[in-house]
């Protein structure tokens, strides 16, 4: 399959950027890990696309002693090899470097990979365990969402029409923060068809499970007991037995690993 | 030097040069002036009738549907087993679509973009219909996918042998009910046509990317009504086959009618979705099967039911039936035993067609006996090895006629068996068993199967498909500088035999391999063949080869004989060399002698020349049976329900290896393959028959981190039906795994009372069958 007829600009500027990912049959652009295979297919025909893994604006990365802010535009290749500061324990560079295959990860950049949210993204259920927030860059000027926020199911996000993500700001982990991460994927590199990430820190505990139909389930503090975590995937309705337990089984274990 | 390049010989591959440097030409390398690209128009429904199709405005000549294709006759595949009914497929669909990426239109334009440009702006209109997805539903189902016909059953096949024993009470009765899923053949560079019309020569060039160069051609002739010398099929590199690349294609025959009429080139390079949703599947099967043994685990018999869904059409040249149709002969495996009964039904559903797969039925057949002949172990408290000794064909019984008339012509089954597991230390294993707890199980499995490859006439004509393989041929021809060039009607893909059939002709001559050329796939430059398939060309083409360079070595020694100034039969040919009484003379120098300097020569030596054709048929055609046994050690995470292969033992007998190496490597091709069919491959379809996948994202292929590298132990039974003692090895890899890695995954999970029946072995229906027993 190749792409329909689209048309292609570089913007040189994150404004020009915005002007046009805001007209009509726009998409933005950026490593095309996902978007590529799927103008391919065709299953994605936008008139314009606005290519943005170029511009400054979205490629830096800035820290100050509560966070660590990645320009959207970094690809999980920079991540993994730790080109980026730490927030701690090396969390986002071991997590990076299970995403898909090094040339996938060579291309595809962690706005990218928001902006699709695919439920089965590594960053998707990662950054929302890490309460990471987005900052995003609009006709009509800048705001922050926090990470549950900006994800709204699968596929699903909170842009707005002409909206382009920028940056990423990811708190640092508190020095006594322990986290886990676990996914079950048929091969190496794969889609995940379970996936849980967990973050402990005194009088905060978070989890996240991922790789569901639509929207990651937060389940925090009590919550993460395995009566709380059933109830939580139960109340969304669509897993069978199997999957349901593949989810509780990667929880447990991303438990474990937090906890070991 | 020499001694390294013969029969036997670990010789590095000659092809190898072009493709490590990316210097191959494949079909999609394939430039030619003026050329343009094909997209076709698909159905996007499993069954319906066409109400109308309309073109886009402007676009009557670069849009072509059944009713501008005029005279192309459909492809139809018969056979001739009794009952067969065979279907018409129209090259593009005439009133029907019956199944999902069935071609309905071609599009023509100057890219591929703008050719699937042209797909979107085609409308189709459709009655939709019922469809057909499931081959039991199929025997009974009152829609048809074949208007005129009664039911949706290709053919119906029944065998029995002593079938009484079956009504007599046994010790041991053991039925189970299996089945494997509709796989995707997934060679590495997909399908592809490039055709265009020689105006010169009158005539019609197709490069695809084929097997089967001189089947294609003769299909295309049919189908175009042409004259076979009008048309000319070459197949250039090719990426891998399988079996996948063993049919006449409707895209060929519209490719190739279209470079007959519009006055230019054009190409069709399949792509991974076609390859996935529309194009050819492989490897369907349903079993219900009974085994019957003595208390001691002896076989009495086998009572089976198979179903094979062949899809929608009877796929050129191999037809809907050779599926069912191996299944039924060969289920019995390489057992002995007194009692047999089969039924097969070849299903029509509203599925792509089938096509023989690596293996073609055995690597379900494997897996229906040895699943259940572990069963019968556990019930008669034996090793899984231990029952299988009890009724594999013993050393000193062969050759054997099995119970349903296959000759085994050589070989130590039991010694085989023996040897793998002897690899694998099984008492420590059984005794980990024991002591492991928790969620993490290992199991042990085995397998063990013959192959029977390279059968010829009669076995093929019983079948009465539209190929029947006779005797095989090869020209030999040497070059006036001593070099030799063989030139065969087989196709080289991925088998090496740009290097082992120069291999065979180095052994009967001595010519150095880097002076031998292996020229094959072109139906202008090499004899007629039915082509690469069923694990052949290394018996039949090597045969051919060796019976040619035999004949050839002959004329060179008559020539040697007298440029050594001795008589004819004084002489020896071989090592590159004439040798005489008194001296010997180079063969290059005869060659030189024959062609430059014919006034050297009295005018009664050789007037044939130094070129042969020669043809070969073993004198017995009923095939080699090379064997193999698989033995290997899994853990089962039983709260995810994945599975690790551990270890991985095969101890295969393929008779003389003309290169172990290239052995070898069709070995592991084949268990990565069967590793697939194991643990990953599954193309599944929804109730409308809808394919469920359509890219590799969804479609898991085994990839370097599911293939362990196996433990490869040979044995080297000649067998006493080929030239020199070769069997076919090629698909063997393939038969075994599904079997061992089920066996092995049953015997960790036997704790937890689960086993599983059902391939591909995934997470889920390990976890569900788990889950279900808890429950």
């Amino acid at each position: 399959m190749k792409a329909a007829p689209f048309e292609h600009i570089c913007p040189t500027s994150l404004a020009e950027a915005v002007a046009l990912a805001g007209e009509a049959g726009a998409r933005v652009f950026a490593g095309g890990q996902s978007l590529g295979p799927m103008l391919n297919l065709r299953l994605a025909q936008p008139r314009l696309l606005v290519q943005v893994n170029r511009l400054p604006e979205l490629a830096g990365v800035a820290a100050d002693a509560d966070a660590v802010t990645i320009g959207a535009c970094v690809t999980h290749s920079a991540i993994a090899d730790g080109a980026i500061p730490d927030i701690g324990h090396g969390l986002l560079s071991r997590v990076a470097e299970t995403i898909a295959y090094r040339p996938v990860r060579n291309r595809g950049t962690i706005g990218g990979s928001l902006c699709h949210a695919d439920p089965a993204a590594d960053w998707v259920t990662v950054l929302m365990a890490l309460d990471a927030s987005v900052r995003l860059q609009g006709p009509d000027g800048a705001r922050s969402l926090r990470m549950k926020d900006f994800i709204q199911g699968a596929f699903r996000t909170a842009l707005r029409p002409g909206e382009i993500l920028r940056a990423i700001r990811v708190p640092r982990l508190p020095a006594s923060a322990r986290w886990g991460y676990e996914k079950a994927c048929r091969k190496p590199g794969d889609f995940a068809h379970a996936m849980a990430a967990v973050f402990l820190s005194p009088g905060r505990c978070r989890a996240v499970i991922g790789a569901l139909g639509g929207k990651p389930v937060i389940l925090e503090d009590d919550a993460m007991s395995p009566i709380g975590a059933t109830r939580a995937l139960e109340d969304i309705g669509e897993l069978d037995q199997a999957r349901l337990r593949m989810q509780l089984v990667v929880l447990d274990r991303a438990l474990a690993k937090a906890r070991a | 030097m020499r001694v390294t390049e013969g029969i036997g010989q670990s010789a590095p591959r000659l092809e190898d040069d072009r493709h490590l440097r990316g210097k191959g030409e494949f079909i999609a390398d394939i430039r030619l002036a003026g050329m343009r690209d094909l997209a076709f128009v698909r159905s996007p429904v499993a069954h319906a009738r066409i109400r109308a199709i309309r073109k886009p405005a402007g676009c009557e000549t670069t849009v072509f549907t059944s009713h501008d294709l005029v005279g192309v006759q459909p492809i139809v595949a018969v056979s001739g087993l009794p009952g067969f009914k065979p279907s018409v497929q129209p090259v593009l669909a005439t009133e029907k679509v019956r199944h999902v990426g069935e071609a309905i239109a071609v599009c023509v334009a100057s890219s591929r973009a703008e050719a699937e440009d042209l797909v979107a702006a085609v409308e189709v209109e459709f009655d939709e219909l019922p469809a057909v997805v499931d081959m039991r539903k199929a025997l009974t189902s009152e829609t048809r996918l074949h208007d005129h016909w009664d039911n949706n059953v290709f053919l119906e096949t029944f065998v029995q042998v002593a079938a009484e024993r079956f009504d007599e009470p046994a010790p041991i009765v053991v039925r189970r009910r299996l089945r494997t899923a509709r796989q995707c053949m997934s060679p590495l560079e997909g399908r592809g046509v490039v055709a265009t019309w020689d105006r010169r020569l009158e005539q019609l060039l197709v490069y695809t990317s084929t097997q089967l160069p001189h089947i294609v051609r003769t299909g295309l002739a049919g189908c175009l009504r042409f004259d076979q010398a009008r048309i000319r099929v070459v197949a250039p590199d090719v990426g891998g086959g399988f079996g996948y690349k063993g049919i006449l294609l409707p895209e060929e025959v519209c490719a190739a009618w279209l470079a007959c009429h519009l006055g230019h080139p054009v190409r069709w390079i399949e792509d991974r979705r076609e390859q996935l949703t529309a194009n050819g599947n492989c490897r369907e099967h349903d079993y219900d099967i009974a085994l019957y043994a003595e208390a001691d685990g002896t076989l009495i018999g086998i009572d089976a039911e198979a179903v094979v869904d062949a899809g929608a059409y009877s796929a050129y040249p191999f037809s809907a039936c050779l599926e069912a149709a191996q299944v039924a002969s060969i289920l019995p495996g390489p057992y002995a035993m007194s009692a047999y009964r089969c039924r097969t039904f070849s299903a029509a559903t509203n599925k792509p067609p089938i096509l023989p797969y690596r293996g073609v039925a055995r690597s379900g057949v494997c897996f229906a006996l040895e699943v259940t002949l572990d069963a019968v172990a556990r019930q008669a408290g034996l090793e899984p090895h231990e029952v299988r000794l009890r009724s594999l064909v013993p050393a000193e019984a062969m050759p054997f006629e099995n119970v349903t008339g296959k000759y085994f012509d050589s070989g130590d089954y039991q010694e085989c068996l023996r040897r793998a597991i002897a690899e694998i230390d099984l008492p420590a294993l059984r005794k980990r068993q024991v002591e492991m707890t928790g969620s993490l199980r290992v199991g042990f499995g085995c397998s063990i199967f013959c192959e029977q490859a390279a059968h010829g006439t009669s076995v093929y004509a019983g079948w009465g498909i539209p190929m029947v393989p006779g005797f095989e041929q090869a020209i030999a021809r040497m070059t006036p500088d001593g070099g030799l060039e063989l030139r065969v009607g087989i196709q080289s893909h991925g088998q090496g035999l740009e290097t082992t059939l120069a291999q065979v002709a180095h052994e009967v001559l001595g010519i150095p391999l880097a002076s031998i050329r292996v020229v094959h796939g072109d139906t202008a430059l090499t004899p007629y063949s039915t082509g690469t398939w069923g694990s052949r060309c290394m018996v039949m083409a090597g045969g051919a080869v060796g019976t040619a360079c035999r004949e050839l070595a002959e004329r060179i020694g008559r020539i040697g004989a007298h440029l050594l100034q001795t008589p004819a039969h004084a002489v020896r040919v071989g090592g590159g060399i004439v040798t005489g009484p008194k001296g010997s003379v180079n063969i290059a120098e005869v060659a030189r002698t024959w062609y430059l300097r014919p006034q050297d020569l009295p005018i009664d030596v050789a007037g044939g020349g130094l070129e042969v054709t020669a043809g070969y048929r073993p004198p017995r055609d009923s095939g080699t049976f090379s064997y193999a046994a698989h033995a290997v050690v899994v853990s089962v995470d039983t709260e995810l329900g994945e599975v690790r292969i551990i270890d991985y033992v095969i101890c295969e007998d393929g008779g003389v290896l003309i290169n172990p190496t290239i052995v070898d490597g069709q070995v592991i091709g084949g268990t990565a393959q069967g590793i697939g069919t194991a643990l990953y491959e599954q193309m599944a379809y929804d109730n409308a028959g809808q394919p469920l996948g359509s890219t590799l994202a969804d479609y898991i292929l085994p990839g370097a981190t599911e293939v362990p590298e196996p433990r490869i132990l040979h044995m080297l039974t000649p067998s006493p039906l080929s030239l020199f003692g070769q069997k076919g090895i090629g698909e063997g890899g393939a038969i075994g795994p599904p079997a061992a890695i089920a066996n092995a995954v049953n015997d960790a999970l036997a704790p937890l009372g689960v086993e599983i029946t059902e391939l591909p072995i995934t997470p889920e229906r390990i976890l569900s069958a788990i889950l279900a027993r808890a429950a």
